[in-house]
């Protein structure tokens, strides 16, 4: 009799879902799900709202990734108040809108790294549940934990100083941002005290770093063969190529390397890609036109971007992106585990860049808008933690919003993150009797790397259920598991 | 400050575009505001969209914590104030923590663990808008001063 397995939500993500593995008759893996159970729609919601309230009001969709919203919606309307297509904000604007984006970058890696990634890679996938979480890291790896802790402290603070508040801020504004920087502010930011000063950080960052590559070198199978498939990449480049993460043109590569989206302005987005709606999932599976439904799908977040981009222009992170690269051997790498190590590679790089812009004095003086005509649509990309996102919007001429469009980082990864799924329930729980704790987490595990957040995904405003289930082939359920 | 006075946070949290779900921030907001207007520079004051990790480390600062949520569940007086035990429960995502958690996490990693309660208070209406409803609103003002009533028996002595 064939079996429906189904683990719902997976845990240690941002936000729920539910996987559903089918056993054919003879206990062979016949087709893996990622499911989104929940949605509310908010891009209907914000209809009919006033466009000047989009980079508030677009926070609520998680208290994650607040900034990246935040931002991206920002982005969207400058160009509907005329201030360009990222490129037209005034220095202070545009440094201040990247210091708060460095900062969200840079403490939203720690969380995923320190607090979801590492107690696996620490205890292993088939370790108790009871130790395999930031506990037990505290327990048996103290510096580790204190440092997760205060990298995080360290992002939010800079959120602060940018955006007026750690969450749900107000410093990014249609065409420009609302503040300076103060001397205070910059100083505290630079050389705090023990723990709160940019040094400290950037030394911890480089830590983290050796950390994820002596344990790379001591388990290569795990990281290197776990999930391991094709994927083509996409994401945000500067237009030199170099890795940005607030502003470039959208570039995708395939599994090889070649680019199979060339430089595009984002602004025209739309032309390029589509998403397509399967019944089974509220989330969306977002592809490139040129190549088609089946085979035009792609991978957004970390490896995505050190996968598209050429080079990266701070020192510290290019000597790392440089090993990375050598590593496979100058090609994508086409390991999902491997985001874990361009997540610390970014962490970096944020870490580099926070430095660069506290030492410049554009962010505590010069105009802080740009204004000019004002156009009835706009688009804004942003690369947040978890990949690109996209926010698009048309106004009225009563200024009203009539059209929203996110495009969110998890869901560019829907079909990426069921891929991973697949080949780990294939090797993991074919023909296997008992579903072990070990054998669901591995699955939680693949979908981990993606880091997704399910919340922003579906757009849901509320909570989702968690809970295992498994069903035989005539879809009655023979199994269920809660996960808290 | 008075060194005798036990450094005193209030820290609520929750989403105040979601109506009653912002009693928590609601409370630590009138608590900072009157503490100010009573010169009571041991009250501090903290909200948030939600727990994270780093309140762990927010919390070694003080000698008592009051963490402040709405509630969905009924309570017979509007809310309830309760002394808070670390728990080293977790959730199934670090999306949100909680309260007991955070305490934990300070005891494990930073060896402190403060006097801490949690306060609950009992909302009614969770929709994507502003502007808590009025029994809610009720609620809030009882919890107000009930926690003033603490924050004084304390500053009295």
């Amino acid at each position: 009799m064939g079996q429906k397995i189904t683990i719902e939500p997976v845990t240690r993500v941002e936000g729920h879902g539910k996987v559903t593995i089918h056993l054919d008759n003879e206990g062979k893996i016949e087709q893996t799900r990622l499911h989104i159970v929940e949605f509310r729609g908010f891009e209907r919601f914000v209809q009919g709202r006033p466009y000047w309230e989009m980079p508030v009001l677009v926070q609520r969709l998680c208290g994650i990734c607040p900034v990246s919203h935040h931002l991206a919606a920002a982005k969207a309307l400058d160009v509907i108040v005329g201030a360009g297509t990222g490129e037209g904000l005034t220095p202070t604007g545009e440094k201040m809108r990247r210091l708060m984006h460095y900062g969200q970058i840079f403490q939203s890696h720690a969380l995923h790294f320190f607090y979801l990634a590492s107690p696996d890679l620490l205890f292993g996938i088939d370790a108790d549940p009871a130790k395999r979480n930031i506990v037990g890291v505290a327990l048996e790896y103290k510096d580790l934990a204190v440092q997760g802790v205060m990298m995080r402290k360290y992002g939010q603070e800079v959120i602060k100083a940018t955006a007026g508040k750690k969450i749900h801020g107000t410093g990014a504004i249609p065409g420009g941002i609302n503040k300076h920087l103060t001397e205070e502010e910059r100083d505290y930011l630079l050389h705090g005290d023990e723990f709160m000063n940019i040094d400290k950080m950037i030394g911890w960052a480089q830590d983290a770093l050796e950390f994820f590559k002596e344990y790379h070198k001591k388990n290569v199978a795990i990281i290197d063969a776990f999930a391991e498939f094709p994927s083509s990449y996409l994401s945000l480049v500067r237009k030199d190529g170099a890795l940005d993460l607030y502003h470039g043109v959208l570039r995708a590569v395939d599994s090889e390397g070649k680019k199979i989206l060339h430089d595009v302005d984002y602004q025209e987005y739309y032309k390029y890609i589509d998403e397509e709606v399967r019944s089974w999932s509220y989330m969306k599976f977002p592809y490139l036109k040129e190549i088609g439904k089946q085979a035009g799908w792609y991978t957004v977040g970390p490896l995505a971007r050190l996968n598209t981009s050429n080079f990266i222009d701070t020192p510290l992170a290019q000597k790392e992106f440089e090993e990375f690269k050598k590593y496979n051997g100058g090609k994508p790498s086409n390991k999902p585990m491997h985001a874990h190590w361009a997540r610390l590679i970014e962490i970096l790089h944020s870490a580099e860049k926070i430095k660069q812009l506290l030492n410049d004095p554009d962010l505590m003086e010069g105009e802080l808008v740009t204004k000019g005509t004002r156009h009835l649509e706009g688009v804004g990309l942003i690369e947040a933690p978890r990949g690109t996102l996209f926010h698009h919007y048309k106004i009225g001429e009563n200024d009203m919003i009539t059209m929203a469009n996110l495009i969110v980082s998890t869901t560019n990864n829907n079909q990426p993150m069921n891929e991973a799924v697949n080949q780990v329930a294939v090797r993991t729980m074919t023909g296997k009797k008992e579903i072990t704790e070990g054998m669901m987490n591995a699955v939680e595990v693949a979908i981990r790397a993606y880091d997704p957040c399910l919340s922003c995904a579906t757009h849901a405003l509320g909570k989702m259920p968690l809970e295992f289930e498994v069903y035989d082939a005539g879809y009655h359920l023979i199994q269920k598991k809660i996960k808290d | 400050m008075n060194p005798d006075k036990p450094k005193t946070l209030i820290y609520g949290y929750g989403n105040p575009g979601r109506q009653d779900d912002a009693l928590g921030v609601m409370l630590a907001d009138g608590i900072e505001n009157w503490s100010h207007s009573q010169h009571l520079p041991w009250v501090h004051a903290e909200t948030n969209y939600q727990l994270n990790l780093e309140d762990a480390e927010k919390i070694t600062h003080y000698n008592r914590v009051i963490f402040a949520d709405a509630s969905q569940e009924p309570l017979p007086d509007g809310f309830l104030f309760t002394p808070l035990k670390p728990s080293e429960a977790i959730d199934f995502s670090m999306h949100a923590v909680a309260p007991a958690f955070i305490l934990h996490l300070c005891h494990e990693v930073f060896h402190h663990t403060p006097e801490a309660y949690l306060l609950h208070i009992k909302g009614y209406e969770w929709e994507f808008m502003k502007n808590i409803t009025g029994t809610a609103t009720d609620n809030l003002n009882k919890a107000l001063d009930f926690v003033k009533s603490i924050i004084l028996q304390h500053s009295n002595t």
